[in-house]
């Protein structure tokens, strides 16, 4: 499992894919932040006058975080289309199935690659809250809340994009069935206001609402389940499509 | 001597179409099986079923004792594969390749320095080991195909049409290389230019429209007839019937005036005979020269057989 993923992660960095995706995101959330920080230093005498006014930490993080959600929202299905889409276009599939590992080390491996370099942006975003520590305090905790709910996000989104990857004829149509997917039910959240199943269903199914409970602070195993049945999931349906390849039908 | 590969009954359905139907075969160490067919005949639909590539329908495969569908990873650590297009991974360079597929299959650090070392110059990757895989030639991808299915050492080694876009020079250097592996290890490869199975081959498996119609040693199926040919030239025209006389000939034909391939019995070599007769009525005999028994004669009579 660890050599394929090695090598997938290797792979994205030989291509000038991760290092144009790392720089263009880290350009538009360092813009973001420091537009945060500067209406946070504008409001501040304000805020001051305020009882239960909200921190540094509350004000710039979960702002910042879920920004970065959104945008990784559509830069995540262009990293994992090619995963195993474009081994089996490259007919490469069968160096993997005829080495002694299995499908799910395969699988696993896949996720752990792209998701090795997804964690790397999460930590580049993390970066730059911490930076306001030369000058200010932070609330570990909150920080810690949103570093949590955006890795749990990207496995979300790695997972989805594979299982697009694995059943897809050619990248550009896993990338948009991924996108596609992800963005529904990144939607479902506002459907609160529309007429909704009974019990909520529908916004309970959303990823932008488990997002935000995290994000919040509030951490509950409702929401970090979630996350890890989603990712499961998807493991689960993109190992079950490979062996699905090999049975006769 | 046990089997390194054994195969029973092997069938594949796509659908209701039956690819490959009960093929099976044992092959021992030191033994390589040609896998011969016309195109679409079974042959890398049975190979990908061997390599774990695609569950048969139904059947059984044993690689060195390790029942490939029940415990596939013990199985798959003794074997080496060569699909009919090379699996690489074009943005690495082919010490890298190698070194991938060297972790793939566990091998330590220490160990893949010495299997990959030792590869390279196998496989003469010695001149590109530093290169992109995407900027080889078909020729140099092909022989790193090659490398990655033996780099582990495996007891039994998989090719799909291990030779195509070789060059000659290439391709005698890689059936030597197929021959010299053969010792120790048991090879399964499969080709439609037959001159391969005659010289790299102790077996032949010859699979026409999924099905097995025939199994043998090489050695078997040129002796099969009991009959060998002779080529006879001669400066002067020859009268056939003299020759026919000769005990020991079966048959002649007349190629030429001067020219007769002569079938005769191998247990009762009529070569000395024939060239008494023909410098006896004088006509001056230019050459005579036995002609292999091949493999071509049995697979066209098996094939196109069956087709009409």
């Amino acid at each position: 499992m660890l050599p394929i993923a090695a090598r997938e992660l290797r792979s994205l960095f030989l291509s000038p894919l991760a290092w144009t995706l790392l720089a263009i995101l880290q350009l538009i959330l360092a813009y973001l932040f420091l537009n945060q920080v500067q209406t946070f230093a504008s409001l501040q005498p304000r805020l001051l006058a305020l009882e239960q006014a909200p921190g540094l930490t509350e004000a710039i993080v979960p702002a910042l975080f879920g920004n970065a959600g959104v945008i990784l929202l559509l830069v995540t299905p262009l990293l994992t289309m090619r995963s195993i889409c474009e081994e089996r276009r490259n007919k490469t599939l069968p160096l993997l199935l005829s080495a002694p590992v299995s499908l799910t080390d395969i699988v696993l491996g896949k996720f752990l690659g792209v998701f090795g370099l997804l964690l790397l942006v999460v930590v580049l975003v993390t970066l730059m809250p911490l930076s306001l520590l030369a000058g200010g305090t932070l609330d570990f905790g909150k920080l810690f809340a949103n570093v949590l709910a955006l890795s749990l996000l990207v496995a979300a989104f790695t997972s989805a994009g594979l299982y697009m990857s694995c059943i897809s004829p050619h990248p550009a149509v896993a990338a948009l069935s991924a996108f596609g997917a992800l963005m529904l039910l990144w939607l479902l959240g506002w459907s609160a206001t529309l007429s909704d199943l009974p019990d909520g269903f529908l916004s309970q199914l959303s990823i932008l609402r488990h997002f935000q409970n995290i994000q919040s602070g509030l951490l509950s195993t409702r929401d970090v389940g979630y996350f890890l049945v989603f990712c499961m999931g998807f493991l689960l349906l993109s190992i079950r499509h490979l062996s699905a390849g090999r049975l006769p039908g | 001597m046990t089997d390194l590969l054994a195969a029973s009954r092997l069938s594949r359905y796509y659908g209701r179409h039956c690819a490959v139907k009960e093929v099976g075969f044992n092959l021992a160490a030191g033994q390589v099986m040609g896998l011969l067919g016309v195109n679409g005949a079974g042959k890398t639909t049975t190979l990908q079923m061997l390599t774990g590539n695609l569950a048969p329908s139904s059947g059984q495969i044993r690689i060195n004792g390790f029942d490939l569908l029940k415990e596939p990873i013990s199985a798959k650590r003794h074997l080496g594969y060569l699909p009919d297009t090379p699996p690489l991974y074009k943005e690495l360079t082919v010490r890298e390749f190698l070194g991938f597929c060297c972790q793939l299959h566990g091998l330590g650090k220490q160990a893949s320095k010495q299997a990959i070392g030792c590869v390279i110059d196998r496989c003469g990757l010695a001149p590109v080991e530093k290169r992109l895989l995407a900027n080889l030639s078909k020729g140099y991808q092909q022989r790193v195909g090659i490398a990655q299915a033996i780099v582990h050492n495996p007891e039994v080694i998989i090719l799909d049409e291990p030779t195509v876009g070789l060059d000659p020079l290439q391709i005698r250097e890689i059936r030597s290389l197929i021959r010299e592996l053969g010792q120790q290890h048991s090879i399964v490869l499969s080709t439609h230019i037959l001159a391969e199975v005659a010289e790299s081959c102790s077996h032949v498996l010859i699979i026409h429209q999924g099905e097995m119609v025939l199994t043998d040693s090489v050695a078997n199926i040129t002796n099969r007839s009991g009959t060998g040919f002779l080529l006879v030239m001669t400066a002067l025209p020859v009268d056939a019937a003299v020759l026919l006389a000769i005990p020991g000939v079966v048959s002649v034909e007349k190629l030429t005036d001067r020219q007769l391939k002569i079938q005769h019995a191998l247990a009762d070599n009529p070569s000395q005979r024939i060239s008494e007769a023909i410098t006896a009525a004088g006509w001056e005999l230019k050459e005579l020269t036995p002609l292999q028994p091949s493999i071509e004669d049995v697979f066209i009579r098996l094939t196109a057989g069956k087709a009409s």
